[in-house]
């Protein structure tokens, strides 16, 4: 089908207005396998429309358009010790695509955030204001380019996670953070899903400000360091971050609180350590589904027995427990039925198919169902942005 | 006082009595106000300029009260204006004439507090400071931290998106909280969320907070909680001049510290609550920050050290390192009293909250004054400076004729300021109808409609709160009408923010 690529916000307009039939969103198309499977109709490029439009490193702010890579953003961010808190995760590999080389207006539209998401919060949390299309073809803007800000409805949050069908960013004003000085990250050995749990929820639980907290089974280990990690045990991982004097004192004092064996990853194998978490490296690569499933963190040991039922399928889990990945064979229904039921055990939450074959994902809703008032509430809102049904038909719901 | 709201509904007010009649079969009886004496409670919210007794005050006691009160209303096109405890500053809350304020006092208990899901479930009228109260025992804690928050209430905080002095390095209500569970006008419950993060689907949560009573009647609230630092103190620096004092806030944020606070005084102000609470400030100097850093032990020594070092390359004249808390907390006892201190040098003051990059500080205050001499009002400042956001205090007399009057101007040509230099009209204390008619300065009529038009899918009768928010009403019909042909806004030109 047709490409169509924007250069400009006035021209994106132009073609939302005159559209005569549905058209598929993306940026840079990295994530193209996330979500139900694209219809044949024609696609709208932003891939095009990009650069960072300004940085001012001392407000913390940086402008761009939507095409621009994360990865270009984050090495301009590194020049200045910043970076974006949230993490944002490269899932191109995951799902088939180069490394590097998804866009920021993607990372947003998905929601996606890496490890120190329980402590800096998510996408949504990190767009203070944006200009768009919507599906009536016209330019709007929302939110602003400070931090505190209450004036008027938050659209914000509404764009980021929803997928390019509400409306399509022409431009992003991001909130942007120093880099923590140093990194380290505790590993403590051989722990079983309840010691885990334990040690995870102590640790988050305690002042020692961690940022991250994640627990991966001996199997999935090894694929998250070049070296062997983990001695063939499971890894429970705890990250500090810092001053170099209060990264060593805490360390310490969370050796001290949790005790038992342990590794220290440090300064760069700590940055690839979480990284890899993050992109789910321990997934990409092979034939299996894969599911992103956030429930409540005390849930997870429940959440883990269900998954590691299923035979061929392996479960690790960050955000202290609050967020599991899951691979599973691809046949049938890819355990949608046993995974979604065992988040309704856990507790509540949901589970989203993110990597499947089109089959798959035509036959399995990948985003959790929502109870009926929230499912038609959600459809009146998709409607008062996009009337005419224009953008990303299908992505996210049949 | 000149606010036009929209035009009430002879036809409603002339079935009061009816209306009450029926309320009192859906709540507990004694729950439904009508005297007149009564009714003055609710006239107004923390901005008392405004005043307008309710026609009816509903209190429910339950989820289910709510939605069919909520169910009632909507059947019989009555308007409904949600309040939690009355301390809002910018209207939110004013009632209408021919409509029904519900209040949602009574739900005051905390249901669940959960400390290995770090959360707790809790009903909206519980205050903010109660739920840090409610787990500090376990070294646990809520972020946010309004000013007022012994009295405002978590319900409030949510449909406001509050802050706190806090906000720069925890976030604000949006960045802490974790699931809702509200009743839309038709009487529909929604829960969205839980104890997980990132609720699915369309972010809901987060159009939730910060709508300002528009959406939906907030019934629970699910927040995260967070272990309390161990370690917290504050500097008291003083400057020469604003300027020094803003270059120094910006220093310390390119130097890669995030502080947990970072205030700004000006000497109107420092004057003003030194008198009144005795905080130990120096009185010679135009303008003092205090800086708190907390966290682990070492961290928060090393940096109170740089940020120190900062102060003094930046021209910093006074400098104190709180050594006990009782010195930390007397430091910040003159800024969190810096709003009664006003209200003991002048009879009346106006709070402003403006929210401006950084960098443009000294500017602003600069053009402040030139204000100061034009509109003959005297502004004291106090500021979250981490984060830009002004709190510019404006003295007038309400006895005085005209002040009240050119303290709104005053007012209004401050936020037109701050949005000129990059800023916003509003960074925590809400639209409500304070600034409803400014939206205008900050977005044309496509960004506007766009909002309009969310307000539809929630409520497309535009019977919850209406006249809040919004300079213009539109029906839900009209604006589904009002097509900008292929994008061509009316300032098409015009930056986009």
């Amino acid at each position: 089908m047709t490409n169509i690529n924007i250069i400009s916000e006035a021209q994106l307009a132009e073609v939302v207005a005159s559209a005569t039939q549905p058209l598929n969103i993306e940026g840079r198309g990295t994530k193209r396998g996330f979500g139900r499977p694209s219809l044949p109709l024609p696609t709208v490029s932003l891939a095009a429309l990009s650069g960072v439009t300004a940085y001012e490193p001392a407000e913390l702010v940086l402008d761009a358009k939507p095409g621009t890579t994360v990865a270009d953003i984050a090495r301009l961010l590194a020049a200045q010790n910043q970076e974006l808190a949230f993490e944002p995760p490269d899932l191109g590999p995951l799902l088939g695509a180069a490394p590097d080389a998804g866009s920021i207006g993607g990372a947003i539209a998905c929601n996606l955030a890496g490890p120190r998401r329980l402590k800096a919060g998510g996408a949504r949390d990190h767009l203070l204001g944006f200009s768009a299309v919507s599906g009536r073809g016209e330019i709007f803007k929302a939110g602003g380019r400070v931090v505190k800000n209450v004036t008027g409805y938050d659209l914000c949050k509404l764009m980021a996670g929803s997928f390019g069908t509400l409306a399509i960013m022409t431009a992003l004003s991001l909130k942007v953070l120093p880099a923590p000085e140093k990194t380290r990250t505790l590993l403590l050995l051989g722990l079983d899903h309840a010691a885990a749990w334990e040690a995870m929820t102590k640790a988050l639980s305690s002042g020692h400000e961690v940022s991250a907290a994640a627990y991966v089974p001996a199997g999935l280990a090894a694929a998250l360091q070049e070296e062997r990690l983990g001695d063939g045990l499971t890894v429970t991982a705890l990250r500090l971050e810092g001053t170099a004097l209060s990264v060593a004192d805490r360390m310490a004092a969370l050796r001290a609180l949790l005790g038992g064996r342990t590794e220290e990853l440090h300064t760069a194998n700590s940055r690839a350590f979480w990284r890899r978490i993050g992109d789910v490296a321990p997934f990409v690569g092979d034939a299996r589904a894969v599911w992103r499933i956030s429930a409540p963190p005390s849930g997870g040991v429940t959440l883990a027995q269900a998954v590691e039922s299923i035979p061929g399928a392996e479960i690790y889990f960050d955000w202290g427990g609050g967020l599991a990945w899951a691979a599973v064979p691809d046949t049938g229904d890819a355990a949608a039925a046993v995974i979604r039921a065992a988040v309704a055990a856990a507790g509540g939450g949901h589970a989203t198919l993110v990597r499947a074959t089109d089959a798959t994902r035509a036959a399995v809703p990948p985003f959790q169902p929502a109870p009926p008032p929230l499912a038609a509430l959600e459809a009146r809102i998709k409607n008062v942005f996009d009337p005419r049904g224009l953008f990303n038909p299908g992505r996210m719901w049949a | 006082m000149t606010l036009c709201m929209p035009a009430p509904d002879a036809a409603v007010i002339a079935r009061r009595a009816a209306i009450a009649q029926v309320l009192r079969g859906l709540v507990p009886p004694a729950n439904v106000i009508t005297h007149e004496d009564a009714l003055k409670a609710y006239d107004s919210d923390g901005l008392t300029a405004y005043r307008q007794p309710p026609m009816i005050v509903v209190l429910p006691e339950t989820t289910a009260q709510v939605s069919a009160v909520l169910a009632y209303c909507t059947r019989e096109g009555i308007k409904v204006v949600p309040r939690g405890a009355g301390t809002g500053l910018s209207g939110g809350a004013l009632p209408l004439a021919d409509g029904i304020t519900l209040g949602l006092g009574k739900f005051n208990r905390i249901l669940e507090i959960d400390f290995p899901n770090r959360c707790i479930r809790t009903q909206p009228g519980v205050t903010n400071l109660a739920l840090t109260q409610g787990v500090a025992h376990a070294g646990f804690y809520y972020a946010p931290d309004p000013s007022s928050q012994i009295a405002c209430t978590i319900g409030g905080n949510v449909a406001e998106n509050s802050g706190g002095v806090h906000c720069l390095k925890y976030g604000v209500t949006s960045n802490n909280i974790l699931g809702l569970e509200a009743v839309m006008i038709d009487g529909t419950v929604i829960r969205i969320g839980g104890k997980h993060v990132d609720a699915g689907g369309y972010d809901l949560l987060g159009i939730m907070t910060g709508s300002e009573g528009l959406l939906a009647v907030i019934t629970e609230v699910t927040v995260r909680i967070l272990p309390k630092p161990t370690t917290a103190k504050a500097l008291l620096l003083g400057f020469p001049s604003n300027e020094t004092a803003g270059a120094c806030v910006s220093a310390v944020i390119a130097g890669g510290i995030i502080p947990a606070g970072m205030e700004m005084m000006d000497r109107p102000a420092i004057h003003a609550v030194e008198n009144f609470v005795h905080a130990g400030y120096p009185l010679d100097v135009e303008a003092i920050l205090i800086v708190e850093l907390d966290g682990p032990a070492s961290e928060v020594e090393e940096l109170i050290a740089r940020v120190e070092a900062i102060a003094r390359t930046a021209g910093a004249c006074y400098c104190r390192v709180s050594t006990t808390e009782a010195e930390r907390l007397a430091f910040w006892s003159g800024r969190k009293n810096a709003f009664p201190a006003a209200g003991r040098i002048s009879p009346d003051y106006y709070c402003m909250d403006g929210t401006i990059p950084r960098g443009a500080l000294s500017k602003v205050l600069a053009r402040m004054r030139e204000m100061e001499t034009r509109f003959g009002l005297a502004v004291a400042n106090v500021f979250h400076a981490g984060d830009g956001n002004l709190h510019p205090l404006i003295l007038y007399d309400a006895n005085k004729p005209g002040e009240l009057d050119r303290a709104e101007a005053f007012g209004a040509e401050i936020l037109k300021l701050c949005v000129e230099v990059g800023g916003v009209l509003t960074g925590e204390h809400g639209v409500g109808v304070e600034k409803r008619d400014l939206m205008p300065v900050m977005f044309n009529d496509v960004d506007l409609a766009q909002q309009q038009h969310v307000k539809c899918a929630f409520d497309p009768q535009g019977l919850l709160n209406p006249g809040k928010v919004f300079p213009t009403l539109h029906r839900c019909a009209e604006l589904g009408r009002m097509h900008v042909h292929g994008g061509k806004t009316a300032f098409a030109d015009l930056p986009r923010f």
